[in-house]
């Protein structure tokens, strides 16, 4: 208390504007600007590493191809695959083969989000629920959703529904347990909040508890994807028949009873492209958007 | 106990009242009593600051007169209807811009679409933040999100402003800074505040009346009636005089626990 130019300790404070001059200086020193990371930086960083990882794959993959490791029709070449694919791109049916996957797997995830998200939002609130489903829920996340596909197809028989039961018992319980966990990892203090501010009931849920759990159940949809391809891809490799219509599962069944090293390896790319491909355009961008506007994402240094 | 208050006011107007309120957690005989037979009384405009060391039921207290919680015995008026509550953490939806946290405020309030943007940046300015309302939480400061807090309290058009420690979790010079601008908002709207801390200083630095309250069972200890004209400096002399008194007060009521 030295300095001279402090005021005397009993003296009143300043005026109002002083106070102003005061905050907007201190909020001035506390604020900092987070900077956009450069686009360089973000392709070395981000971009580069897998791009050399799926070089480094292709150069061992040509090297045991180059020296005889198997034989040629059971281990192809990189460029026996790349042709595959171009062969079926020519043809022209890459394209439908594609979409008969994916608009199955969409539709069937959409359909899944219809149904596990009202059960996840139960079994989160109301503990009777909870009680009673909650650990079968977690539960059915462990069963692989291929052995479905024999019960499914004796219900159904060879038809889009097994399909699509398949789909539904893979994505339904991770969508569901997605927004259980996303609404567990809400604050109470959120909760507190909007209640004090007179958000009770419906609008409790609909302006903080849904909104306050969005990350997680983000995060549910995500996974909800990833096990509809998978189940997905389980369904239509067993269920397979010429009326369902050609999607990649069955292709793949196809080129394996061709013996079609080259036509299987391809395939099986594309459904490492598709599963990813939605990801990559779709949910991740969801994601980050969602964390970044809740300065959740940390500023990659 | 309330020597010190030279009389009772008359009660003929009130913003909250207790009346023998009792909080017990628990049932029966097992049953932990957090409050214990509390009478207060907060005057329209009136700034309370409630004191107490951990375990003396304050914030059970604000609850309870929030209404998030009800009391065991006794009862509670709050004639202006729901009080509106702050808490320590500033407790803002990072879903939400700065802004749009105190426009859901105004619109469970009641507040036409039209009238909420103007309104919420009348808030703003009123806490001098008038650039922030499309910031969102994470790009704030402490304090500046503090005042934000404040400015969604306000947006509730409550009669009463509950605090809950809210200023404990910031560094002393934004404390000091905040203490001001929320007692020229006291004055220059007509808001009772009931303010929790454990902080004797900020008590005496804020309050027109400081009710201490003793620890398990929450009990009223003594009131001062703090007669230092506003704005006072939390260093000044008054305030520290005062301030050695009602600790050396609080500290006996700690060391009650010792013989137990």
């Amino acid at each position: 208390m030295s300095s001279t130019d402090l005021k005397p300790a009993d003296a009143a404070p300043g005026t109002a504007s002083d106070v102003s001059d005061i905050s907007a200086g201190l909020d001035a020193l506390e604020t900092q600007t987070v900077e956009r990371t450069p686009l360089i930086r973000v392709f070395t960083g981000k971009v580069l590493p897998p791009l050399i990882a799926i070089a480094l794959v292709l150069v061992v993959w040509q090297l045991a191809y180059s020296a005889h490791l198997k034989r040629p029709d059971l281990l192809p070449s990189p460029l026996d695959v790349w042709d595959s694919l171009r062969q079926q791109w020519l043809q022209g049916t890459i394209l439908s083969v594609i979409w008969t996957s994916l608009s199955r797997g969409v539709l069937g995830f959409l359909i899944s989000v219809l149904i596990g998200t009202p059960i996840g939002l139960l079994v989160a609130r109301v503990k009777p629920v909870r009680a009673a489903i909650g650990p079968i829920l977690s539960g059915l996340q462990s069963i692989p959703s291929v052995a479905w596909v024999p019960a499914a197809v004796i219900w159904f028989g060879l038809s889009n529904a097994t399909i699509y039961a398949v789909v539904l018992l893979g994505a339904v319980p991770s969508i569901a347990n997605g927004l259980v966990a996303g609404v567990d990892q809400v604050q109470p203090i959120y909760l507190r909040a909007g209640r004090t501010l007179g958000a009770t009931g419906l609008r409790g849920i609909r302006h903080v508890l849904l909104p306050a759990a969005l990350p997680g159940y983000v995060a549910g949809l995500k996974q909800g994807w990833a096990f509809s391809w998978r189940s997905l891809m389980a369904a239509e490799l067993i269920a397979s028949s010429p009326a369902l219509g050609l999607g990649l599962g069955a292709q793949l069944e196809f080129s394996r009873q061709n013996l079609d090293m080259p036509g299987v390896l391809a395939t099986i790319i594309l459904i490492l492209l598709v599963g990813i491909g939605i990801e990559l355009l779709i949910f991740n961008p969801i994601e980050r958007r969602v964390l970044r506007s809740r300065g959740l994402l940390a500023a990659k240094r | 106990m309330t020597a010190l208050l030279t009389e009772a006011t008359p009660v003929v107007d009130t913003a909250v009242r207790l009346d023998h309120v009792t909080k017990s957690f628990g049932r029966n005989a097992a049953a932990h009593v957090v409050l214990d037979d509390i009478s207060l009384n907060v005057a329209p405009g009136e700034f309370v600051c409630l004191l107490g060391a951990s375990g003396c039921g304050k914030s059970t207290l604000l609850n309870l007169v929030a209404g998030l919680d009800q009391p065991t015995a006794g009862s509670i008026d709050v004639p202006g209807g729901r009080a509106a509550l702050m808490f320590q953490e500033h407790a803002l939806f990072p879903w939400l811009t700065a802004g749009q946290n105190i426009e859901l405020a105004l619109r469970l309030r009641g507040v036409p679409r039209g009238e909420r943007r103007a309104e919420a940046q009348r808030l703003l300015e009123l806490v001098r933040l008038g650039g922030a309302h499309g910031k969102r939480v994470h790009e704030l400061s402490g304090g500046m999100r503090q005042r934000v807090a404040m400015a969604r309290a306000l947006a509730q058009d409550a009669k009463v402003l509950l605090m809950d420690e809210p200023f404990a979790a910031l560094d002393a010079i934004t404390r000091d800074v905040l203490h001001e601008e929320l007692i020229q908002i006291w004055e220059e709207t007509n808001l009772s505040v009931l303010f929790v801390t454990h902080n004797v200083r900020e008590a005496v630095r804020l309050a027109q009346r400081v009710v201490l309250l003793s620890s398990r069972p929450g009990r009223i200890a003594q009131e001062w009636a703090i007669d230092l004209p506003q704005p006072r400096r939390i260093e000044s002399a008054g305030v520290a005089d005062l301030a050695v008194e009602i600790t050396d007060k609080l500290r006996g009521e700690i060391r009650r626990h010792v013989q137990h």
